[in-house]
C-alpha cells in the first residue's frame, strides 16, 4: 500500500466522555484511501463509540476530519427487531430515502451481497441473522459510500457465515474502491483482510500492519492476561463497546 | 341516517388519524405512551371548564406541554419514558377526577359526540386530516427510526426533532379524540386497530392500510351501533375494535402470515 494514497480521514487528539468517564482518550490515526483498517481492543474499549463519534452521532473533543464531501456507510453491529416486524427487505432499502430509489435498484442491492432477488418480499425480522448482516451491508451501499464502516457482530453468526462475510467485504471493496474501517473481535480475519489495525483500549495501543503491531507483547498490554491470541467468547446479549 | 352523518364524518377521520398514528406508536413499542398521555388531557379539560374556554383548547394545550416535557425529559434523565409517563400522567387522571365536575367528568373520559356542531365538525376534519398528511411526509423516516435509530442517525436524520414531530402529532391526535371517544379509551382508539393490523401484515404498507381500515371500521359500526341503542360510542368502538383484534389473532394463529 503506497503510503501517499489519498488521505480520507484524520483524527487527532479524540476524546469522547459520557459523564465523567472517558470512553477514548487523546486518540489519533489516519486512514488513506483504499485502506482496510481494523479496530481491535477488549469489550469496553470504546471501539462502538469510536464508530459513533466518526459518524457524529455522539459528541466528542478533538478533531476528526474527513475528506471534503466523502460519503459514509455504516453496518451496526446488530439491530433488535421483532421477529414479526411487518416491514419487508423491499420496504427497509426503501426506507433510506436514496434518490430515484426503483425495483431495478432494489434487485441490484440484492444481488450485489450475494442474496436471491426473492429476498425483498421476505420480513426483515424472519431472515436469518446472517442474512440480515448482508441486507445491513446492501442498505449502506444504496448510499454509494466510498468508506464504508462495518461492526462485527459478536455473536449469533456462525465462523463460517462470519468467514464468508469478509469475503463479501473483500470482494465489495474490490469493485467499488472502498476505504473500509472494521472492529474486529478474531485476530484471523484481522491477519487476512486489514492492512492496518488500530489496537484501542480507550488509548490507541499500536497502530500499523498487523504483522508489525499484533506481537505477543502488544498483545498482552490491550487484553491482558497471557495469552496473546486473543479469542473472543460472544454473549447471547448484545453489549456496547 | 343523515342526522348521524356529522357523527360518521367526525369518527371517520378521527380514527383515520389515530390508527396511523398506533402503527408507529407499535413499531416503537411504545404503547403505554398514548394511553397515559391520554389522560393528561384532564387537568386540562378541567381548567377550561372553569375558565368557560372550550375544552378542546384546554386539552389540546396540556397535551402539548406534556408532549414537550416527555421529549426534553427522556434526553435529561436515565429514567424510561414509560416509566415518566406512567408515574406522572396517571397522576394527571387523579386530579382531572378531583377538578371537572360531575357531569362533564362522565363526557371527558369516555366522550360524546351526540352534539356535533358544524365547526367542531369543520376543526376535527380539518386537523385530522392536517395530521394524516404531516405523518404521510414523514413516515418512512418515523419507521426507519422506529427500526434502528442507530441507521436512521447514521444517514443524518435528526432523531430529537422527527421524536417531537411525532410526539406532538401524538398529541394532537389525542385532544381530537377525546371528544369522539373520551380520554380515558382513547389509548385504545390509537392502539387496538393498529395491533390487530400488525397481527395480519408483513408489510409496512399493509401495516398501515390495514390498521386504518380497521380504524375506520370500527369507528363507522361503532357510530352506528350507538345510534340504534342510543349509548355513547366510544365503548362500542372499543368493543367492536376488540372484536377485530380477537379475529386477526385467530387469523394469524390458524393460517400464519405465510402466502
Amino acid at each position: 500500500m503506497p503510503a501517499d494514497n489519498k488521505l480520507v480521514l484524520k483524527v487527532a487528539n479524540l476524546t469522547v466522555s459520557f459523564d465523567e468517564d472517558k470512553i477514548i482518550e487523546d486518540l489519533d490515526f489516519e486512514v488513506r484511501e483504499g485502506d482496510v483498517l481494523a479496530v481491535i481492543g477488549p469489550n469496553g474499549a470504546g471501539k462502538t463509540t469510536l464508530f459513533k463519534a466518526l459518524l457524529g452521532m455522539t459528541p466528542y473533543h478533538g478533531d476528526i476530519k474527513w475528506e471534503d464531501g466523502i460519503r459514509i456507510g455504516y453496518v451496526p453491529q446488530r439491530m433488535e427487531i421483532e421477529t414479526d416486524v411487518p416491514l419487508t427487505i423491499r420496504e427497509f432499502l426503501r426506507l433510506r430515502g436514496s434518490e430515484n430509489f426503483s425495483e431495478e435498484k432494489a434487485h441490484d442491492a440484492v444481488r450485489s451481497v450475494l442474496l436471491p432477488e426473492e429476498i425483498l418480499n421476505f420480513g426483515l425480522g424472519e431472515i436469518s441473522v446472517g442474512q440480515r448482516q448482508r441486507i445491513l451491508i446492501a442498505w449502506a451501499l444504496l448510499g454509494k459510500p466510498r468508506v464504508l464502516l462495518f461492526d462485527e457482530p459478536t455473536a449469533d453468526i456462525d465462523i463460517r457465515g462470519q468467514e464468508s462475510i469478509y469475503q463479501l467485504l473483500h470482494h465489495l471493496q474490490d469493485k467499488y474502491n472502498l476505504t473500509i474501517i472494521l472492529i474486529s473481535h478474531d485476530l484471523n480475519v484481522v491477519y487476512k483482510y486489514a492492512e492496518k489495525v488500530l489496537c484501542l483500549n480507550r488509548q490507541k495501543i499500536c497502530f500499523g500492519s498487523p504483522q508489525d503491531v499484533l506481537s505477543p507483547v502488544q498483545m498482552q498490554k490491550l487484553y491482558g492476561g497471557e495469552h496473546a491470541f486473543y479469542h473472543h467468547f460472544g454473549h447471547a446479549d448484545g453489549h456496547q463497546h | 341516517m343523515t342526522d348521524i352523518l356529522p357523527q360518521l364524518i367526525v369518527g371517520i377521520f378521527i380514527s383515520a388519524a389515530a390508527s396511523l398514528l398506533g402503527v408507529f406508536a407499535i413499531l416503537k413499542r411504545m404503547s403505554l405512551v398514548g394511553d397515559a398521555l391520554s389522560h393528561v388531557a384532564l387537568p386540562g379539560i378541567a381548567l377550561a371548564i372553569f375558565f368557560k374556554v372550550n375544552p378542546f383548547l384546554g386539552a389540546l394545550a396540556f397535551l402539548f406541554l406534556s408532549a414537550f416535557g416527555i421529549w426534553a425529559l427522556e434526553y435529561r434523565t436515565k429514567l424510561s419514558v414509560e416509566t415518566i409517563v406512567g408515574v406522572f400522567f396517571t397522576a394527571s387522571l387523579a386530579v382531572g377526577a378531583l377538578l371537572i365536575p360531575q357531569l362533564e367528568l362522565l363526557e371527558a373520559l369516555f366522550g360524546d359526540i351526540a352534539k356535533l356542531s358544524f365547526n367542531d365538525v369543520l376543526v376535527s376534519v380539518g386537523l385530522s386530516a392536517i395530521l394524516i398528511a404531516v405523518l404521510l411526509a414523514v413516515h418512512k423516516k418515523l419507521a426507519l427510526h422506529m427500526v434502528s435509530h442507530e441507521l436512521s442517525s447514521s444517514i443524518g436524520i435528526r432523531s430529537k426533532q422527527l421524536e417531537l414531530i411525532y410526539l406532538l402529532l401524538f398529541a394532537l391526535g389525542v385532544a381530537l379524540g377525546i371528544k369522539f371517544i373520551g380520554a380515558l379509551l382513547m389509548g385504545a382508539l390509537i392502539i387496538i386497530p393498529a395491533a390487530a393490523a400488525k397481527n395480519v401484515s408483513k408489510s409496512l404498507n399493509e401495516f398501515m392500510f390495514l390498521s386504518v381500515l380497521f380504524g375506520v371500521s370500527s369507528a363507522v359500526l361503532g357510530v352506528y351501533l350507538s345510534s340504534l341503542y342510543n349509548q355513547a360510542p366510544g365503548p362500542i368502538f372499543i368493543l367492536v375494535g376488540t372484536g377485530i383484534f380477537i379475529l386477526s389473532f385467530v387469523w394469524r394463529a390458524l393460517i400464519g402470515r405465510q402466502r
